[in-house]
């Protein structure tokens, strides 16, 4: 679905080939790697100095920005809640990407799916980090997507409501065919996806297991020798 | 309005006034308080600036062409937009500092303009002791509220960067994503304008109206002309800061709706 070409951004990032087209993608690295910078690209949050991005053929610089982020939705590293009830929460996303609301049974149904016991009509203020997140989650679920961008949840927060997140986002993608691109630490999550890993060491891919060539640290035939 | 009901002041008796002053610096001493610079300093400035002021106001009075009523207004606009940006606590990029300029100059003189010539029928226009006070009036209080509605926009968009970014990545326009904080600074720049004129004849008997009734001006004269002066300080305030705030979003991010970095507005 993505595909990178001599992409240079700053001191940050320096790719000069990559192909992201695993229905679940991986990206790992180091802290300061480059990760976060680079999930911000395929969203057109950030554009890069140079070199082109394109999706399903499509060179992003051409795209209308906001018609792609409604296609392809971020879920960022710190839950962002907005003023108002969890139902109003709930249908930001909608509203924002100038999608129909969603009937009050479908916030019910969202809300028991991500494990938040509270209704639509709830107010946010009492939600812990862990509720935030679920919310957060909901809220791009909800929004039914083509892609989704997930920027690992914040190492504040436990756990299990990381693997938790993880795992819902992973069986809602694969079982209705969408993309997921997701920034991890977690080597579990990454172990899991052997054939959609791209690893970045200083802004440069390392290692992308569905394309091995793109990976500097390939050394083609010349390794079996 | 009659001569005889005007009762000049002298400059002794004025004098006397200043004991305000003298009983100021008496409190700053005996409590300890280090302001009695500052405030010989405001003291004498006001005093000079408003001296030097009068004899510039007699001047143009005696010789009432448009172009010294046009330099006057202009200069005044001039330092108020300055002092507008300049009572901004974070720093404003240049297109935004354009677009506050731009804002005080449609905004306030337009207002000033049309009170002046359509509603007061000044004749001439130009007539400088109608068209400076009253733009004076009006730029004046604009640039009190352009400067608290850019206080507002600024500080909003730098500490909300995130609930920003958010709703960009959930597909939101520009437009929506920074709707409540477009908003918000417009409530906050027009607030006090709106609060003022509900006190206004109960808690205080405003500027304008007592200086023209100390000078012999009919009461109900004097409410009508501040009547009409607080509408068109109203209107002023709104449309500056209506400018101001809803192109200024705009600087805050690219052509393509990405929210810029700071560093390049």
């Amino acid at each position: 679905m993505f595909t990178i070409e001599n992409l240079k951004f700053k001191d940050i990032l320096r790719i000069p080939r990559l192909t992201i087209d695993q229905p679940i993608t991986c990206i790992v690295g180091a802290s300061g790697s480059g990760k976060t910078t680079l999930l911000k690209m395929l969203n057109r949050l950030i554009v890069p100095d140079e070199g082109v991005i394109r999706y399903n053929g499509e060179d992003l610089s051409g795209l209308n920005s906001v018609a792609l982020r409604r296609d392809v939705v971020m879920l960022g590293q710190s839950p962002v809640i907005y003023p108002g009830t969890i139902g109003e929460n709930l249908q930001i996303g909608r509203l924002f990407s100038q999608r129909i609301p969603r009937p009050e049974s479908a916030l019910r149904e969202i809300l028991r799916e991500v494990g938040l016991e509270k209704l639509p009509d709830d107010g946010c203020s009492t939600l812990s980090g862990g509720e935030r997140q679920r919310l957060c989650l909901a809220r791009v679920l909800l929004m039914d997507a083509d892609t989704y961008l997930l920027d690992e949840p914040s190492s504040a927060l436990d756990k299990k409501t990381e693997e938790f997140i993880l795992n819902l986002l992973i069986k809602f993608v694969l079982e209705r065919g969408k993309e997921l691109i997701v920034v991890t630490h977690s080597p579990q999550v990454a172990g899991r996806f052997p054939e959609g890993r791209i690893r970045l060491v200083r802004g440069q891919v390392e290692e992308n297991t569905a394309h091995p060539k793109e990976g500097s640290s390939w050394k083609g035939e010349k390794k079996d020798d | 309005m009659t001569e005889s009901a005007v009762m000049d002041l002298s400059i002794g008796q004025l004098a006397i006034a200043y004991v305000f002053v003298l009983i100021l610096l008496v409190i700053f001493k005996s409590r300890g308080i280090r302001r009695e610079k500052e405030i010989l300093i405001a003291t004498t400035r006001m005093t000079i600036q408003l001296t030097v002021m009068g004899f510039i106001l007699m001047l143009v009075f005696r010789h009432a062409h448009w172009w010294l009523t046009v330099l006057m207004v202009a200069i005044m606009v001039g330092f108020a937009i300055f002092n507008a940006i300049k009572r901004v606590k974070i720093p404003m990029s240049r297109k935004l500092k354009q677009l506050a300029a731009f804002s005080m100059i449609f905004g306030a003189l337009m207002t000033a303009a049309f009170f002046i010539i359509v509603v007061l029928q000044v004749r001439p226009w130009f007539n400088p002791q109608y068209f400076i006070p009253i733009s004076g009036m009006v730029v004046g209080n604009c640039m009190t509220g352009l400067a608290l509605g850019a206080n507002k926009l600024c500080g909003d968009m730098a500490d909300k960067r995130d609930v920003i970014e958010n709703s960009l990545m959930l597909g939101a326009t520009p437009f929506t994503a920074t709707k409540q904080i477009v908003n918000d600074a417009f409530d906050s720049a027009i607030l006090p304008t709106m609060n003022n004129m509900l006190t206004m004849g109960i808690v205080s008997l405003p500027g304008m109206m007592t200086g023209q009734i100390l000078s012999g001006t009919f009461p109900l004269t004097a409410i009508k002309y501040q009547i009409g002066i607080m509408l068109a300080i109203l209107g002023a305030t709104a449309l500056a800061v209506v400018l101001f705030v809803s192109l200024g979003y705009r600087t805050f991010f690219s052509k393509d709706a990405r929210l810029l970095p700071p560093e390049e507005k």
